[in-house]
């Protein structure tokens, strides 16, 4: 099948048309046509992971050709290579969980809610695949929208505010990213290049003061997703009102796509850039992971809580990503991964309590591993897993991203980051202790029930995950380094002193013409750079 | 003026204005018809003038491709002329459609609004195919009188008879800096022709030093400004907007918005491009404070047709980002969005048309709470021309703010496209604000039943399929775009 990309990413618009003419009365048969169709989505991605070739190209790649009018000539141009691999699978392994995590959870329109979660996951799935910048724009977008919804709909009491802010947040970053990357275009076009496919700008050079307006426009967009200290409010409005689901997705996905911007994006693209502003991303990282820290720790509510924890993660994921040296980003990476997993089991696991008492406070709970053991342990094993205990997968990528930063220029701040992992063990230990541990003193929590078949089901691919992760990475990390070698190379700025930065492949020779290696085999000749401008 | 009859009547090709005479005739047809048939319903009205428009259609796009001049060389059939007057049926096709049941509700169901909207959509043309000063005028006196027309057509209501007196009155005012302008031009050119006017204009010496001619110009600029509504000539939108019955809400903020774009690309591209640097500055300014300003008053507003008028400021004000830059990728924007701004623009009054009471008594946009627990489908519709309007693919409303921004980032207007940016970002709080109560909020009180009659169905159907299509594959009208500017 040379189409798979394709028919995974679409086969949950297929599941929206299925479920128009499914009457909304019937609830039970809309949520098993939305699970079945998630499923076959991760069926269909499955052959990605077996058949990627491990090497640096971008695979099973499907490129036609889409728009073509005026100067712009639009492709539909999609592939993987091993740095989006696992995202994508990631995408398709946590959607069929969320499906079914809301099985009891949403009751009122059911129908309208399982259309969100397809028409979320196609918007998903589409922005990993593109390799095309225009597309990648519209699956960028399009995604906020049924996001938007399931805030504003299915969302808690402070829905409307949270639904709101989430959209004009994340809306406005890419309005500027949408400008940088129209005169990116047009600077391509100066060099000959014809249209929005990512490998060609990868090639272009731009001048570096020019890179640094370009940088911080696509940087702004994705700091914004990311979210990065001091943008990252509207996530704990968000997370907090989101229905379960809504915020497993948004945690263990949407969040992704920041990092991944960067990695894949704002990176390579703009390297001299990248490294003019690293000390300033470093900066908001390291801060983010101690601010972010310090208000989980007195937090009331779980949710907000496990919200705030996203934030601290996040920031060490960026700091692995500028650490730009193979271990920081393969840690970056790699933590990305775990995060996804370890934030969305939290986020069920808050889902669960709250699904039973319809409070998410931690004084109102206290004791639970009396009454729900199951529970408990599975409570353990993730909690554990989000303070990277070794073992689990949390630590693997937290530990490389640690031993990257103390190799790059940023030793300082990955210093003080450390005591980021020690908060961490504090917010979350702390938390647990209150909820489970204690007196069973509240005679609401004496009658909690423990979880039931689906619940324990939904939970053990992640649990599975954790300590497949933890304990035996390799296997991930072996398909994700060619290509994490590759743009860390391209990323990299050799010292203009250097025998080997006088590579004659460049006739321009101003100052700003810096050779970044030419790490595009395929690509035939280095494009000149632009014009003065 | 020179003019030989004789050779004036060897000039004359009526092929060139068949869509005109199509729909003159058939205006006047049913006028007649109306005094005749004393049906109480009129929707058999609503058919014979669709199929007038769709006739007209019809001819115009048989023409594609050709270039003929009629008249001694003051009308002309060339692509450009040809897209507008689709963009005008569109808008005309689509008001005719909605118009049906909102008169019957308001009790103004009188037979004449129809050959009225064929005289408008008549005017509008010219204005779109008219390479003469004096061609343009008509059409815009044709059109606006019309308007005028339309804008008090509910006799009885004072808000609507309040709307056809403003836009009147200023409408004349601003016709009046028209004709002065107009006279100016021929002042200094001695010709009304737009091509010849262009010659003697760039085989002057010192064009940008002569006072005359520039004033000539910018009074010219006003009166075509005035009508598409940018700033500071658009403190008549929002109450004419406001007052005029929804359907002639709907048209005007289309059609006619249209027709002034094909006007001013016309002047100032064909006309006036030795002026370029004159103008430009100007409209650079100009667009910035129209979307600005629309923008930012139409966040305060809870009444949704002033909310839709001062949007539609707004979005004159993309359209002149387009302008300014004058390159075909922005001028070709300014097209292909006219077209998707006719779709979702109506197509949202259309919404509005429905869920309004008689009277239309507060017409807030609170009145759409729970509407998408009721009517999912109609909400459903709503939402995508909205999303259209605030500029989000995957519609049209996207890929027409994509063409105009760039041509602005293509001709070095970095800020021009960085401040629509934001602008559009800022507008989709409002946007947003209908949804949320369409969705987030539940009903205040019961919902009546909203009855949708078939004319009505087909126009959101349409209106939804040209917002929904275009975004996802604008190739094939980006394309016609093109082509239609071409020859600038």
């Amino acid at each position: 099948m040379s189409n798979i990309l394709s028919v995974m990413t679409f086969l949950p618009i297929l599941g929206v048309l299925l479920l128009l003419f499914i009457p909304k009365e019937s609830k039970g048969v809309l949520r098993s046509v939305a699970l079945a169709t998630t499923l076959a989505s991760f069926a269909v991605s499955l052959p990605l992971i077996t058949g990627f070739q491990t090497n640096a190209e971008f695979q099973f790649v499907e490129n036609v050709p889409w728009i073509a009018a005026g100067p712009f000539a639009m492709r539909y141009n999609i592939g993987i290579d091993g740095i989006s691999l696992w995202l994508v699978v990631l995408t398709t392994f946590i959607m069929p969980i969320s499906v079914l995590s809301t099985w009891t959870a949403v009751e009122e329109h059911v129908k309208e809610y399982m259309i969100c979660m397809l028409l979320l996951e196609t918007g998903l799935l589409g922005a990993f695949i593109s390799l095309d910048l225009f597309l990648f724009y519209i699956f960028w977008e399009v995604m906020l929208i049924p996001m938007y919804f399931m805030i504003g709909i299915w969302g808690g009491k402070n829905r409307l505010y949270a639904a709101v802010k989430f959209f004009i947040y994340t809306m406005f970053g890419s309005m500027l990213m949408l400008v940088a990357l129209i005169y990116l275009y047009f600077l391509g076009t100066k060099a000959g290049i014809t249209d929005f496919s990512l490998v060609h700008f990868f090639d272009l050079k731009v001048d570096p003061s020019t890179q640094t307006w370009l940088f911080a426009a696509f940087a702004l967009a994705f700091a914004i997703k990311v979210p990065m200290f001091p943008l990252h409010t509207w996530l704990p409005d968000a997370h907090t009102e989101a229905p379960t689901a809504g915020s497993v997705i948004l945690a263990a996905i949407m969040l992704k796509m920041g990092t991944y911007g960067y990695i894949r994006f704002a990176m390579p693209l703009f390297p001299e850039a990248s490294h003019q502003f690293t000390p300033f991303i470093a900066t908001l990282a390291v801060i983010g992971i101690i601010y972010a820290a310090l208000v989980a720790m007195v937090q009331e509510d779980v949710k907000k809580l496990v919200a705030y924890s996203s934030v601290a993660h996040l920031g060490f994921v960026m700091l692995g990503l500028f650490a730009m040296n193979e271990q920081g980003v393969t840690g970056a990476l790699l933590q990305n991964l775990n995060h996804g997993i370890s934030t969305g089991a939290l986020f069920l696991i808050v889902g669960f309590i709250y699904e039973r008492r319809h409070t998410r406070l931690i004084t109102d709970f206290g004791g639970l591993s009396k009454q729900m053991p199951i529970f408990a342990t599975i409570f353990m094993i993730v909690t554990l897993s989000s303070v990277a205990l070794p073992g689990t997968n949390g630590f693997v990528g937290e530990f490389l991203i640690l031993v990257g930063g103390f190799e790059s220029s940023l030793r300082w701040w990955t210093i003080v980051a450390s005591s980021g992992v020690i908060f961490a063990a504090v917010y979350m230990l702390w938390m647990f202790q209150r909820v489970m541990f204690g007196e069973l003193d509240n005679p609401k929590n004496q009658k909690l029930l423990d979880l039931n078949a689906r619940e324990i089901g939904l939970m053990i691919p992640l649990l599975i995950m954790v300590f497949f992760l933890g304990v035996y990475p390799n296997p991930f990390i072996k398909k994700m380094t060619p290509a994490i070698n590759k743009i860390v190379a391209h990323t990299r700025i050799e010292p203009v002193k250097t025998a080997k930065a006088a590579v004659p492949t460049v006739e321009d020779t101003a100052p700003h013409a810096v050779p970044t290696q030419s790490v595009n085999p395929h690509a035939s000749q280095p494009v000149a750079a632009p014009a003065s401008h | 003026m020179d003019i030989n009859v004789a050779q004036l009547f060897q000039t004359i090709n009526l092929n060139v204005i068949m869509p005109e005479i199509i729909l003159s005739v058939l205006g006047m047809a049913l006028l007649l018809v109306n005094v005749f048939i004393p049906s109480k319903s009129k929707t058999y009205l609503v058919w014979l003038s669709l199929i007038g428009i769709v006739l007209a259609g019809f001819t115009t796009v048989t023409g594609w491709g050709s270039n003929i001049t009629s008249f001694n060389g003051s009308v002309v059939q060339d692509n450009f002329a040809m897209f507008f007057k689709i963009i005008f049926l569109v808008a005309a096709g689509l008001a005719v459609l909605i118009s049906d049941q909102y008169v019957e509700r308001e009790e103004c169901n009188y037979g004449e609004l129809y050959p009225i909207i064929l005289f408008t959509t008549v005017g509008m043309m010219l204005m779109a195919s008219g390479t003469d000063l004096m061609t343009l005028f008509l059409g815009l006196e044709l059109m606006s009188i019309s308007l005028y027309v339309l804008a008090g057509f509910n006799r009885a209501n004072v808000k609507s008879n309040e709307a056809g007196m403003k836009y009147f009155l200023l409408g004349a005012f601003s016709t009046g800096f028209l004709l002065y302008g107009m006279a100016l031009v021929y002042g200094v050119t001695g010709t009304t022709r737009v091509a010849k006017i262009a010659e003697i204009v760039s085989g002057m010496p010192s064009a940008a030093g002569n006072t005359m001619l520039l004033i000539g110009m910018f009074l010219l600029l006003v009166g075509f400004l005035f009508k598409i509504a940018a700033a500071p000539f658009h403190m008549w939108t929002p109450d004419v907007y406001e007052g005029a019955p929804t359907p002639m809400t709907a048209f005007m903020s289309a059609g006619p918005k249209a027709a002034g774009f094909a006007a001013l690309l016309r002047l100032l591209l064909v006309a006036f491009p030795a002026l370029k640097p004159e103008w430009s500055d100007l409209l650079w300014i100009l667009a910035v404070l129209t979307m600005t300003i629309g923008n930012f008053t139409a966040l305060r507003q809870d009444n949704i047709k002033r909310m839709l008028a001062y949007s539609s400021i707004a979005h004159a004000g993309y359209a002149l980002v387009g302008l300014t830059a004058a390159n075909s990728t922005g001028t070709s924007g300014i097209l292909f969005y006219m077209l998707s701004y006719a779709f979702m623009n109506i197509g949202a009054f259309a919404v509005i048309i429905l869920v309004g009471k008689k009277g239309e008594p507060n017409g807030t946009v609170m009145d759409f709470a729970g509407l998408g627990r009721k009517h999912p489908l109609l909400a459903v519709t709503m939402s995508l021309f909205l999303f259209s309007l605030a500029g989000m693919p995957p519609t049209a409303g996207f890929i027409g703010k994509f063409y105009l921004f760039s041509g602005a980032i293509q001709e070095g207007y970095i800020w021009l496209a960085i401040i629509g940016v934001m602008n559009s970002a800022a507008s989709v709080y409002y946007y947003l604000r209908v949804m949320v109560f369409m969705y987030f909020k539940p009903a205040e009180e019961e919902f009546d039943w909203v009855t949708v009659s078939a004319p009505v169905a087909l126009s959101l159907a349409v209106s939804a399929a040209g917002t929904l299509i275009p975004g996802v594959i604008p190739s094939m009208i980006l394309q016609y775009a093109q082509q239609a500017v071409k020859f600038f």
